[in-house]
């Protein structure tokens, strides 16, 4: 088993953005003015800064995120030889999986699950804290 | 790895290139086709004669002789790398995508947790698409896009775990084996129900995967504009909107791949094997295996037509509080049976 296709894969996604580039570059105008060149906001003169606060949510649904992905990651060497290491594994990687079913239940019971929380319900998480 | 190994994967690769570079083509075609019908309209009729086959072509040539503009506000070096990210994460799903018994770029030993990370990479590059072309309707697009596709993200490889479990491999071939000798050894009909919940759920997920309908509020034109490529113009626009369509295939072909089957033809009669003749093998396997991608890319694009826009609050709590339990639950059921059988 060789890794070189895969390199050469990725060589060629490259090489291909890279020519469709050179090609456009070679046969579209090119001519930029001030107005042409502003940043787009609907034909209008862009309003403040454009990296605007955004929804914590973002950054709560990613540390979920981060917490399941890395589990996942344990249980792909364990599906693959769960044939040979039978029941016992099983039971083992249940018990993993329990412990971060009741880190969700936690999540979801503190409404960290829900886009849009009621108002009532940040209060109630900050007595629970 | 010698020489001759060499030239024909660098051969594979630029044939893949081709491939995915037709199938967008076809892909964008059959979309407005399949929309147009679906909504009582025609679509393009006129370029090119029946029913305005070569419409798209007349987009690629307008879209080459495009201006490439880049506005003063963005941050230079991340704007122009994010398309080369974003086309590289997709093509390079390609290189352990089975098309044939024979005709693989390489059948690694870890190949499905190749394709989990490597299309993980698109993410990274829609970000960096957002981020820097300093627009707040790209920013909020990238946002919206990247919050979905990590969070569909565990449905998916908790699902693709499934076939992974009855096959004990994660080599795409292997998983394409264990299906050989007609449509009733296919993965999702094999080992019903389960497999079939896994099914359903990676190919719903797979759709927030790719942002289309019911999860494409990232690119909610009526509100967003087009999303995190709104500043990007003529070719390199071009290449988001390939690595779209080549991301719809990669999916549907994952998919068919280790759910129906793969190259394996529905009958095992209709099949040829690579000891009668290796082109032959390779052309009917092909053949099989895209019919069935696409086909699913239809089904994408039925979808898009058949169902609204998901709100985020609903998006959100059915990835969580639907997809994460059941999958979860579904791969320690199937598990534990096999674990009992060993």
């Amino acid at each position: 088993m060789s890794f070189t296709p895969v390199l050469i894969f990725f060589l060629g996604g490259v090489g291909m953005v890279f020519a469709a580039l050179v090609v456009s570059r070679l046969l579209a105008p090119h001519r930029p003015n001030p107005l042409k060149n502003t940043t787009y906001e609907c034909g209008e003169e862009p309003v403040g800064s454009p990296w605007l606060r955004f929804n914590t949510r973002f950054y709560v649904i990613v540390l979920i995120f981060l917490i399941f992905d890395v589990e996942v990651l344990f249980l792909f060497p364990w599906a693959v030889n769960l044939r040979e290491l039978g029941l016992f594994a099983w039971v083992d990687m249940a018990i993993f999986i329990a412990i971060l079913m009741v880190g969700l239940a936690y999540v979801w019971g503190k409404g960290d699950l829900e886009w849009i929380r009621p108002r009532g319900s940040s209060a109630g998480s900050a007595k629970g804290r | 790895m010698n020489v001759l190994e060499l030239l024909i994967a660098v051969a594979f690769m630029v044939g893949v290139i081709g491939f995915v570079s037709l199938f967008a083509l076809f892909a964008i075609w059959m979309e407005r086709k399949v929309s147009a019908h679906m909504q009582d309209r025609l679509g393009p009729m006129e370029t090119g004669g029946w029913h305005g086959w070569s419409q798209t072509i007349a987009d690629t040539v307008k879209l080459l002789l495009k201006e490439d503009i880049i506005p003063t506000a963005v941050d230079q070096p991340l704007f122009r790398m994010a398309p080369y990210i974003v086309f590289t994460g997709a093509l390079a799903s390609f290189a352990v995508i089975p098309f044939a018994a024979n005709l693989i770029g390489a059948d690694l030993n870890i190949g499905v947790y190749y394709l989990v990370a490597v299309s993980s990479l698109v993410v990274i590059g829609i970000l960096m698409a957002g981020w820097a072309s300093n627009n707040k309707w790209a920013l909020y697009g990238a946002m919206r896009s990247a919050a979905q596709m990590v969070s569909y993200e565990i449905p998916v490889v908790l699902s693709l775990l499934v076939p992974v479990l009855l096959a004990q491999s994660l080599s795409m071939q292997k998983l394409v084996e264990i299906q050989a000798g007609g449509f009733w050894h296919w993965t999702v009909f094999s080992h019903l129900p389960f497999a079939l919940v896994a099914f359903v759920i990676y190919f719903w997920a797979s759709l927030a995967e790719v942002n289309r309908t019911p999860f494409d509020i990232p690119e909610a034109e009526s509100e967003l504009v087009a999303g995190y490529h709104v500043e990007y113009s003529g070719m390199r626009f071009a290449m988001f909107f390939l690595a779209e369509y080549a991301n719809m295939f990669v999916v549907a072909a994952v998919a068919a791949t280790v759910f129906l089957g793969g190259w394996h033809a529905p009958l095992p009669f209709l099949e040829l094997s690579t000891e009668v003749s290796w082109i032959g093998s390779a052309v009917v396997g092909t053949a099989w295996f895209v019919v069935k991608a696409t086909f699913l890319v239809f089904v994408q694009m039925w979808l898009r037509w058949t169902l609204p826009r998901l709100r985020v609050d609903q998006l959100m709590r059915i990835c969580w509080k639907v997809f994460l339990p059941f999958s979860f639950a579904n791969v320690l059921l199937v598990s534990l049976w096999l674990a009992v059988k060993g």
